[in-house]
């Protein structure tokens, strides 16, 4: 897993501090390391995601709560399809998830 | 081809703001982290996207009502999103189970396999962490240990194998990132960054070195000191060497397969002293078999 420092992190989602650390606060961004803030290509894509929710699509605060709620919950649910999807295949049909 | 006025669906006499709300429209609908399994609406998401770059700056778009562009004029780096990332293990911090946590509560098959799944992400095994070591050459050629200072705080010691090459990845079993439950830790994945030693070269296992000797040592030979990878040791020059003579230091070369090591070969340089000197000069004019003797003869015939 590549992790990355906090200055390249926000060239890439181009951000600033201030907005990230908002970002942690509101648990929108939650680094594993978060004390050294080590930050994952995960995180990052998420970053972008919620850029484009505010400043693309026009959603407020109160709605990327909103929305990144739902959508981790449907990865939840895509990482449970993905179980049984590897379960049914059986032991020579499945491919193991990363 | 369509023009980015249709792919968003507005007039080309539309407004900025006409023209931003058309787009916030479809890429509410065709963002693709909120169609997490749509792959080919992507592409239509992309189009609108060019579309708004172009349209969205009343520069580019004067441009390209003018046709001085075109659509590709925009193009956007590849965005990646955040779908492609939800299933690693790096965002296990983020899913949810609130979409399906009712279902655990049975005991039938169909809940086995979920609790299975779960169980297996649970345990999973920590990450492999990368890192970078410098090493000199020396420690390259004779191994050695070095400790690592991890970002992170925290140290680890790295047992340098000797014979290693610039690049070679060494897996410390164990020493990446901590596992979650039953999983075990990761590994550390060091990459050896060898620097190059500028008087040594490497050609297999052995190793070449130029060494500067006087005319005196070249005629009459005499002991000298010669550098090796891990220090100086004491060797003869027989009388009458040459520049080009290639001498030969058992095993100060890098390990073989078997046990025994390469070589360090020494070529050997004459180096006159700095200036003319009357004395070698009268000495050398006098010296008729030198004269005589044409070191070119067998390169002629």
């Amino acid at each position: 897993m590549n992790r990355i420092e906090l200055e390249r992190f926000l060239g890439e989602v181009s951000i600033e501090r201030e907005t990230f650390e908002y970002w942690i606060e509101r648990r929108w961004i939650a680094p594993v390391q978060a004390e050294d803030m080590e930050l994952s290509d995960a995180d990052a894509a998420r970053a972008v995601f919620i850029r484009d929710l505010r400043n693309d699509l026009g959603v407020n605060d109160e709605g990327i709560d909103v929305v990144l709620q739902l959508v981790d919950q449907v990865h939840g649910l895509r990482r449970v399809l993905q179980a049984l999807r590897v379960e049914l295949a059986g032991p020579r049909g499945g491919t193991e998830q990363e | 081809m369509e023009s980015p006025y249709d792919i968003l669906g507005v007039a080309t006499s539309a407004s900025a703001d006409d023209i931003k709300k058309a787009y916030r429209r479809l890429a509410r609908k065709l963002h693709p982290d909120l169609n997490a399994g749509d792959k080919a609406g992507e592409e239509r998401f992309k189009a609108v996207s060019v579309a708004y770059r172009l349209l969205s700056d009343p520069d580019t778009r004067a441009r390209y009502d003018a046709g001085e562009i075109d659509e590709m004029g925009v193009e956007r780096p590849q965005q990646r999103y955040y779908r492609d990332h939800a299933g690693s293990a790096q965002a296990d911090g983020y899913a949810s189970d609130a979409g399906y946590a009712d279902f655990m509560d049975g005991d039938d098959a169909f809940v086995e396999m979920l609790r299975r799944a779960a169980q297996a992400r649970a345990n999973r095994r920590g990450q492999d962490l990368h890192y970078g070591l410098p090493v000199t050459f020396a420690e390259a050629i004779a191994g050695g240990t070095k400790r690592l200072t991890l970002p992170r705080g925290g140290v680890i010691d790295v047992t340098i194998p000797a014979g290693v090459v610039d690049g070679q990845i060494l897996r410390l079993k164990g020493k990446g990132a901590p596992g979650a439950g039953n999983g075990g830790p990761g590994d550390a994945l060091v990459e050896l960054e060898i620097a190059a030693d500028p008087r040594f070269t490497r050609d297999g296992e052995d190793i070449t070195l130029e060494l500067p000797i006087s005319l005196a040592e070249a005629v009459l030979g005499g002991k000298v000191r010669v550098p090796t990878p891990t220090g100086a040791v004491e060797m003869t020059v027989p009388p009458g060497s040459s520049s080009g003579t290639m001498l030969r230091l058992r095993g100060q070369g890098l390990p073989r397969k078997g046990g025994s090591r390469g070589d360090e070969r020494i070529r050997l340089k004459i180096v006159l002293p700095k200036g003319r000197d009357e004395e070698l000069e009268r000495f050398v004019s006098g010296w008729q078999a030198g004269k005589d003797f044409d070191p070119r003869a067998e390169a002629h015939s």
